[in-house]
């Protein structure tokens, strides 16, 4: 294994390229002929890019449109605008061969144990299924092996091949959707809420596993949970999302201790801290209402509804992710400042 | 980069990496224990329901009586000798002649084969017909689904019954073979509107599973998302409409047949034996409750083998 | 010195059937088609008068399990309660008949769940499903209820109370369901109210406005609050006392402050260790080995024993009982002392 995460690893060249990617869900009515009635903006704009052998954490709240960015990454969904690059490659005009190849070289471990895996194949088959799709990836002889490989890799006992999903506990399913997910040795992983399904006891051997696996296979991260502890724990660099758009984006140290948009300070200030002692002196910002429907967002900053310091400029103008002068990170408020 | 090869070769790697305990230890509230299937809990279920075993046991022996007749009549049903008209009981005729001199037990016994020859073959039909655009229509969705959903509608809007009297019609031919193929066309082009939907309504939850966004995502295509992942899990709801669908399939047989449109003599067939006993009923009745009684419990049967299966099936019902 | 003392006696000194609620020594198993499933082996529990108790716990602890016991809403089958009082103002529930039982239930221990969308009926307005209490338990008019409807989902700051009235469920977002949920158990205006992962379902800007609330209501009605859930954060926001749960017992029991700072139970360490740290970046989260035992087959001696780094033959060999550790602190361990004095030291 190699030592901890090398610093300068954050300055590694980037293999994942998102630019501006938008998705719309339409709103329909009617039932043979369909007429759009409106849209669903999940997606609104969102870019970065995610750097060889880093993680990038994505927080937000439900409804922020962090896993419908994921699936439009995985190719589930159709983007409505916008361009990805994954390692040089167009991810989003790929097909047929190229998307196969693609395909490879990113792969996603999903949220829910139960669900993701079928229940009707043994692990064997679930994990060797990549090879199947793939033969390239693996010689017919040599795939059993790879498989159990596999299941050692990820803390499993390689002789459980021929059980069942059922068989198996949440946390250690969760380690067969990860080794699926190397199988083809990707070079990208998407975490969509790994650990969230899981016991705290359990979530911790499987961050653990991640962060073991990425030093190993020198894999790139987007991490994707609602938990900021977590995803401070893990992440190198980290996107805040509120209803389809970036409003933050910065180094784990920056977004944590030098936050500058107003949704991040508050996201933060109302997270539970497993310390009594702190209770007294926490200055929780409580945000006033629920977040607006993703489908009539407000005009100008989307927060500017439950923001304490919106004006008549929020309102107007759509303030850019852009570094801003309280702090050199990118951060989409017109107020930008860091917390007193 | 390393190699699973090299890496994974390190013996200790299980335990380094904290291998969990053992498989089969529970974490979820209120359901304490093993984990459990849907297939295994319906198996427990049906176990111990008497109208599964009864059901079961008589549609074995149906069967048993349609592959091979000779094991319960040593009487050949086309032996009828008409000096031997509604004779009573003798030798292995137990429930003794009809009308025309023939053995009624014998024919009852021979008469399984074609109601169950209608009876399997048309829903088996009807299960190609119902997967394929169960499938189509659950799996793509969109105008696919429009479209298949209202030519279900449309069929589903039809009588069986006075929809097989106008095209059985138009057969013309006495062919026993011809007719018979034709029954069981025209019962499976009309009867696969529900197994359609059933099959259709499971492909959608199972297209929904995280498990075929995994498979999508590691490239697999359409047939195979369709083939390895879809397919097992909408199989099972289908064999229980098709097992019920079985049975309202011979009784629809038997009525044709008992109509004079569906099987035509020399086929021995129940529908045919309860006409011609009902003709003669006052002279004697056993030749029509003979037959009519192998049918009803055959009907049965089925229909309450697939009862007791979609039940035990049915989590809500639980 | 730890002093052992019999698992019944509860970790205050105060004599039984002085508090409001208290559970001694409750036993409760799962009979299925399988085998039995022990899922509460001997827990015993207490509340005051305007206090939060705490229960943690992984799923399969047993933490829910406790709580429907008290609201008596458990399915028996295939739950059996083999033992154990459950005393509400001296009164063991367990001997009440059904009917007697009833008048208890919602109008001295209300109850509300994680999942509020099903725990409401989509079919009628939420003004209706609050005042339907109202009406058939007190006989109030109809006007009466809407009155009262309006005033308590003011009391649980539903914006506009009297315009959503008679809007349905769906109509409303998560947060003020959950909210619209407390107000339907706060009808009867009951002396405890016990929280089923209240906030679980929740996201954190909203978690923070409904763990706010309880707080607030707490206070103001002066309630008892039974707050169940696996969140460490969540606890140390606000509970007063907090009571662990592991394998259908409770491991440890101790005011908040001191458990945080010196917890004395190995589990309670090994999940206070493993969790991330939002005010800081660690290394590597330290793990609790293995997972929580199979409740039909139980280990011997301290459940925890096969996963517990402080483990001896003891352990494997001999029950722990509740060792007494000052400040009324329990901890079910045999090496309680050495465990607190770990972290202290």
């Amino acid at each position: 294994m190699t030592a901890p995460a090398d610093p300068t690893k954050i300055r590694g060249e980037t293999i994942l390229d998102v630019d501006n990617v938008v998705k719309h869900f339409p709103i329909t009515q009617g039932v043979l002929f369909k007429r759009k009635i409106g849209a669903v903006k999940a997606v609104d704009g969102v870019s970065f890019d995610l750097r060889r052998g880093e993680t990038l954490g994505i927080v937000g709240e439900s409804g922020c449109g962090k896993s419908t960015l994921a699936r439009l990454l995985m190719r589930l969904e159709r983007p409505t605008a916008g361009r990805a690059t994954l390692a040089g490659r167009d991810l989003f005009a790929a097909s047929g061969g190229e998307l196969r190849r693609i395909r490879r070289n990113m792969q996603m471990v999903m949220q829910d144990p139960y669900t993701s895996l079928n229940p009707r194949m043994t692990v064997g088959d679930i994990i060797g299924e990549p090879f199947e799709i793939h033969p390239e990836a693996a010689p017919k002889g040599s795939r059993q092996q790879r498989v159990q490989e596999l299941l050692d890799v990820v803390g499993l006992n390689p002789e459980h091949i021929n059980r069942y999903p059922h068989q198996f506990s949440g946390g250690q399913r969760q380690r067969i959707g990860i080794a699926r997910a190397l199988a083809l040795r990707p070079e990208v992983i998407v975490c969509d809420e790994p650990v969230s399904a899981l016991d705290v006891s359990i979530q911790a051997q499987v961050i653990n596993l991640l962060e073991e696996l990425q030093d190993e296979f020198g894999l790139s991260y987007i991490f994707i949970a609602h938990d900021l502890s977590v995803v401070r724990h893990i992440s190198d660099r980290i996107a805040v999302m509120y209803l389809g758009r970036i409003v933050e984006i910065g180094t784990e140290e920056q977004i944590y201790e030098r936050a500058t948009h107003p949704y991040t300070q508050a996201l933060l200030s109302a997270a539970p801290l497993p310390d009594p002692e702190a209770r007294d002196r926490r200055d929780i910002i409580r945000l006033t209402g629920d977040v607006p429907s993703p489908a009539d967002p407000p005009s100008g900053c989307h927060f500017r509804t439950r923001c304490w310091k919106a004006q008549e400029i929020c309102a107007l103008e759509d303030p850019r992710a852009v570094p801003r002068a309280a702090d050199p990170h990118p951060s989409a408020c017109h107020f930008a400042a860091l917390r007193e | 980069m390393s190699d699973f090869e090299t890496v994974a070769s390190s013996e200790n790697q299980a335990a380094r990496r904290g291998v969990s305990g053992e498989p089969g230890t529970p974490g979820r509230v209120g359901q304490p224990g093993r984990p459990r299937s849907l297939a295994g809990d319906a198996w427990r279920d049906l176990r111990r329901k008497p109208i599964f075993w009864i059901s079961l046991a008589l549609v074995l022996l149906v069967t048993a009586m349609a592959v091979a007749p000779g094991l319960f009549t040593r009487n050949d049903p086309t032996d009828c000798i008409l000096s031997r008209q509604h004779a009573a009981p003798s030798g292995g005729a137990i429930f003794g002649y009809d009308f025309q001199g023939c053995d009624t037990y014998a024919r009852a016994v021979y008469g399984a084969r074609a109601s169950l020859l209608v009876g399997a073959l048309s829903a088996l039909l009807t299960g190609i017909i119902a997967l394929v655009v169960g499938m189509l229509a659950g799996y793509f969705g969109g105008w696919v689904d429009a479209v298949l959903s209202r030519i279900v509608d449309i069929v589903l809007g039809i009588p069986l019954l006075l929809a097989a009297i106008v095209l059985l019609k138009r057969v013309a031919s006495d062919s026993a073979t011809v007719r018979l193929g034709s029954v069981i066309f025209v019962l499976a082009v009309l009867g696969w509107t529900t197994a359609a939907r059933v099959v259709r309504s499971s492909v959608i939850t199972a297209r929904q599973q995280d498990y075929v966004a995994a498979a999508r995502m590691l490239g697999a295509g359409n047939g195979r998302i369709m083939w390895r992942h879809i397919l097992p899990n909408a199989l099972a709801p289908a064999i229980v409409v098709l097992t019920i669908a079985l049975g309202s399939f011979i009784a629809a047989e038997a009525t044709l047949s008992f109509l004079g449109i569906g099987l035509k003599e020399p086929t021995i067939s129940w529908g045919i034996d309860i006409n011609n006993g009902r003709v003669h009923m006052r002279e004697s009745a056993t030749p029509l409750l003979v037959p009519s009684t192998f049918l009803a419990l055959t009907v049965l049967a089925f229909i309450m083998l697939g009862d007791a299966i979609r039940d035990a099936f049915d989590p809500k019902l639980r | 010195m730890p002093t052992p003392t019999s698992p019944p006696t509860p970790a205050s000194p105060t004599p039984p059937g002085e508090h409001l609620l208290e559970v001694r020594d409750l036993h409760i198993e799962f009979r299925t088609g399988e085998g039995v499933a022990k899922v509460i082996n001997g827990v015993s529990y207490h509340l005051d008068p305007g206090e939060t108790l705490a229960v943690l716990g992984e799923s399969g602890s047993g933490k829910s399990v406790t709580a429907q016991a008290i609201m008596g809403i458990l399915d028996t089958p295939p739950a059996h309660i083999r033992s154990g009082q459950i005393c509400y103002q001296g009164r063991d529930l367990l001997e009440l008949p059904e009917e007697q039982r009833r008048q208890v239930r919602g109008k001295e221990i209300a109850m509300i769940f994680q999942d509020a969308l099903s725990a409401l009926n989509p079919v009628f307005p939420v003004g209706w499903q609050i005042g339907e209490t109202l009406r058939q338990r007190l006989g109030m008019s109809r006007a009466d209820a809407r009155r009262r409807a309006v005033q308590l989902m003011e009391l649980v700051q539903i914006p506009g109370a009297a315009s959503r009235l008679d809007d349905y469920p769906h109509q409303f977002s998560g947060g003020m369901r959950q909210r619209v949920m407390i107000a339907m158990a706060l009808a009867m205006e009951p002396k405890v109210l016990i929280a089923d992962e209240p906030t679980t379902a929740l996201d954190v800007t909203v978690q923070a406005q409904i763990m706010d609330l309880l707080a607030d209501l707490r206070r103001d009605l002066n309630m008892a609050l039974i707050l169940i859930t696996h969140d460490l954060g969540v606890v140390a926001d606000v509970a007063d006392r907090i009571a662990v749960m592991y394998a259908g017992r409770i491991v440890e029991h101790a005011d908040v402050r001191s458990l945080y700072r010196a917890p004395a139970h190995p589990y309670t360490k090994g999940l206070l260790e493993s969790i991330p740290r939002l005010d800081q970046r660690g290394g590597k989260l330290s793990t609790i080995r293995g997972l929580p035992p199979n409740l039909m087959r139980i280990p011997s001696g301290c459940p925890f024993h096969p996963r517990c780094p402080y483990v001896q033959q003891v352990c494997v060999d001999v029950v722990p009982h509740d060792l007494v550790l000052g400040d009324g602190r329990t901890s079910a361990c045999h090496f309680a002392q050495e465990v607190h004095d770990d972290r202290a030291g």
